[in-house]
């Protein structure tokens, strides 16, 4: 057992939380703790410098303006050495796009991303995609929530996480999220790590070695639930972005 | 009026007594569903000949519209959708059912502003939040910023705007005329950047933001809240003691007491009124369910569930009910963005459609807790034989509304 605490960074919490994904970071200690590691969440703020010496960086969603912001603020490459160091990466949906080759922002213009993934990410033909996502990857099925706009083709550097079962991922070749090196990627919230722990603990294994099993009936039953509902739904592919419905 | 609006309303007045009469509800939204498909101008028609104000923002639309009605009500009669009904098909409803009130004040759901205030052309406009909230529906917040701040463009109303929600400020400021209320802002996490040029805004500890890019500032408040005292435009203090709990609820009675001062009404007259209310709709409702006092809570998205664990009270058991329906948001990851681990050292039981979301939110938390499905088994569950509270969202909110109702 490692006697050093993991510390995870949760990159930018005020520009890219704004789907719940800054839970992955509580997920991944949590996990860490209760097998008896110490481990550490390091919120970074918008104005403060990445922290080399974290040894997990967590990225999550964010609207359009936070996003273009948040790239600015990781030119600078910390992040990069990171991946190329082999820690574990893990980004979903804008924190996603920003790892790829180029976005667009949310007046259609383009942007440098990072250059962590080799993918583009453009805008889907149909209307934004909203709903349940499953997808079947090395780590089991996977089960969460997308909401975006974007549609990213992944190049020949990058694999897919997994194949899509249910919902719209990546909106290209039927894939969602991205594999490169130590950098992991997905359109998934819920958050992506909390409803998935298999995903969380392989990307923990690649920190601290051999996991012991945990009892994680809870996770179990949500995953059973969530699955049997959105294959008893049978969704639509496209669902619309304007639902009204009545509350105050 | 013309005569197709007239048929309008006795078709609606018809629909809604026959959903009530064969038991389908309250008749409110089929109502004003048929009266706007035989009339599509029927709630411009409806609102010809009144001054109405409307209340908008993620959080405390109907606390601010009960605490406006109470002020306004000091001087007349006024026509509001109690209830809660607050899409076109709900104020509809609410204007066709009172034909006599001259003034009134409508709460209306965020993305439809723009509509309902060019369709009825009110007197006054109350803003109170943005943030988060039903992502599946609204897409991102400060989108919804833009289309409330291009509705208010030189439109010939008075904006009453809480001068302290960045989000809400950049679309007031487009407006003519606007009173600034300090009402407070506890969650900033959508609102980090500017939402006018997108920069990192600088923010200082007595709630003050700029963005040093663009030079978008927080307004000047004309009306400010100190702790429990509001501070109206003449620089008199007036202490108010709400039944309501919670520092956001002075905040609202500020943004209230301002729009009521377009009517004229007089601050502390405005004040008194709000301070009487008890509950809201269910909302803070004491009372008691099998021999146990209870309190219910309605918490809707983060800001809302992180303003409402501060009012919560210290050691008492707590039913966390969520539920993911179109009303709700489909998406309950938002329960990540809540700080559950404040209630570590308390007894919980999550219950609702999606209990199993809340249970595993607490267990990383590390709260103490159950899982229990039936809303009534969740509440027995409670440890003890003192007080409980209920923190619950929308839909599951209005399920113990009527099993307390029904005990």
């Amino acid at each position: 057992m490692p006697e050093s605490v993991v510390r995870i960074a949760l990159v930018f919490p005020a520009l890219l939380g704004t789907y719940g994904d800054g839970g992955n970071a509580s997920v991944l200690a949590q996990r860490l703790r209760w097998r008896g590691h110490a481990a550490e969440v390091i919120d970074v703020d918008v104005d403060a410098a990445l922290p080399a010496q974290a040894d997990v960086y967590v990225l999550g969603g964010g609207e359009d303006t936070a996003q273009t912001l948040a790239v600015s603020r990781l030119a600078a490459g910390a992040l990069a050495r990171a991946a190329a160091a082999g820690k574990p990466v893990f980004a979903v949906c804008a924190g996603f796009q920003i790892l790829g080759e180029t976005f667009l922002d949310g007046r259609g213009e383009v942007h440098r991303g990072l250059g962590l993934i080799d993918c583009r990410t453009d805008r889907l033909d149909g209307p934004r995609a909203v709903g349940e996502l499953l997808v079947s990857s090395p780590y089991g099925v996977l089960t969460g929530y997308e909401n975006h706009g974007g549609r990213t083709v992944l190049g020949p550097g990058a694999a897919p996480l997994g194949t899509v079962d249910a919902g719209i991922g990546n909106g290209d070749a039927g894939v969602d999220g991205a594999v490169q090196g130590s950098v992991v990627a997905t359109y998934l919230h819920g958050p992506a790590l909390a409803r998935n722990p298999a995903l969380a603990d392989h990307l923990l294994a690649a920190v601290v070695g051999d996991l012991a099993p945990i009892d994680d009936r809870e996770e179990e039953e949500l995953r059973r639930e969530r699955l049997a509902a959105v294959r008893k739904a049978k969704r639509a592919p496209w669902r619309r972005q304007w639902r009204p419905s009545a509350r105050s | 009026m013309t005569t197709r609006f007239a048929l309008a309303r006795a078709a609606g007045a018809a629909a809604a007594g026959l959903s009530r009469l064969t038991g389908r509800g309250g008749g409110t939204t089929i109502g004003g569903r048929v009266t706007l498909l035989v009339d599509p101008d029927a709630l411009a028609q409806a609102a010809l000949g009144r001054e109405l104000a409307l209340v908008s923002g993620t959080n405390g639309k109907t606390t601010t519209r009960t605490f406006l009605v109470a002020a306004l009500r000091t001087r007349g009669p006024v026509v509001s959708n109690a209830g809660g009904a607050n899409l076109p098909t709900g104020l509809t409803a609410a204007l066709t059912a009172d034909r006599t009130s001259k003034v009134g004040v409508l709460e209306v759901d965020e993305p439809f502003l723009p509509r309902v205030a060019a369709a009825v052309s009110p007197r006054a406009i109350v803003l109170l939040n943005l943030s988060r909230d039903q992502l599946d529906r609204y897409a991102e917040v400060r989108r919804l910023a833009g289309i409330w701040r291009e509705a208010l463009d030189g439109r010939a109303v008075t904006v009453v705007a809480n001068a302290d929600d960045p989000l809400v400020a950049w679309a007031a400021s487009a407006a003519r005329d606007v009173v600034w209320v300090g009402a407070g802002q506890g969650w900033t996490y959508d609102s980090t950047s500017c939402p006018a040029c997108g920069d990192v805004l600088q923010r200082d500890a007595a709630g003050g933001w700029r963005s040093a890019t663009c030079g978008l500032t927080r307004p000047e408040p004309d009306w400010s809240v100190d702790g429990d005292t509001i501070v109206d435009p003449s620089g008199a203090r007036h202490v108010v003691q709400l039944s309501l709990p919670g520092q956001i609820n002075v905040g609202n009675a500020a943004l209230a007491a301002a729009a009521a001062g377009v009517w004229g009404v007089e601050p502390a007259a405005a004040l008194a009124a709000m301070a009487a209310i008890p509950s809201v709709e269910g909302r803070y409702l004491e009372t008691h369910y099998r021999g146990r006092p209870v309190r219910l809570l309605l918490a809707k998205n983060p800001a809302g569930w992180t303003e409402t664990l501060r009012m919560s009270r210290p050691g008492v058991p707590v039913v966390v009910a969520v539920n993911a329906r179109a009303a709700d948001g489909r998406d309950p990851s938002w329960l990540w963005d809540v700080p559950f681990e404040g209630l570590q050292g308390r007894h919980a039981i999550a219950t609702g459609e999606r209990s199993r979301d809340v249970a595993v939110r607490l267990r990383y938390a590390g709260v103490d807790h159950v899982r229990v499905d039936d809303a009534a088994a969740a509440l027995a569950a409670a440890h003890g034989s003192g007080p409980v509270e209920i923190l619950a969202n929308y839909t599951a909110f209005q399920t113990y509304r009527k099993v307390l109702r029904d005990a």
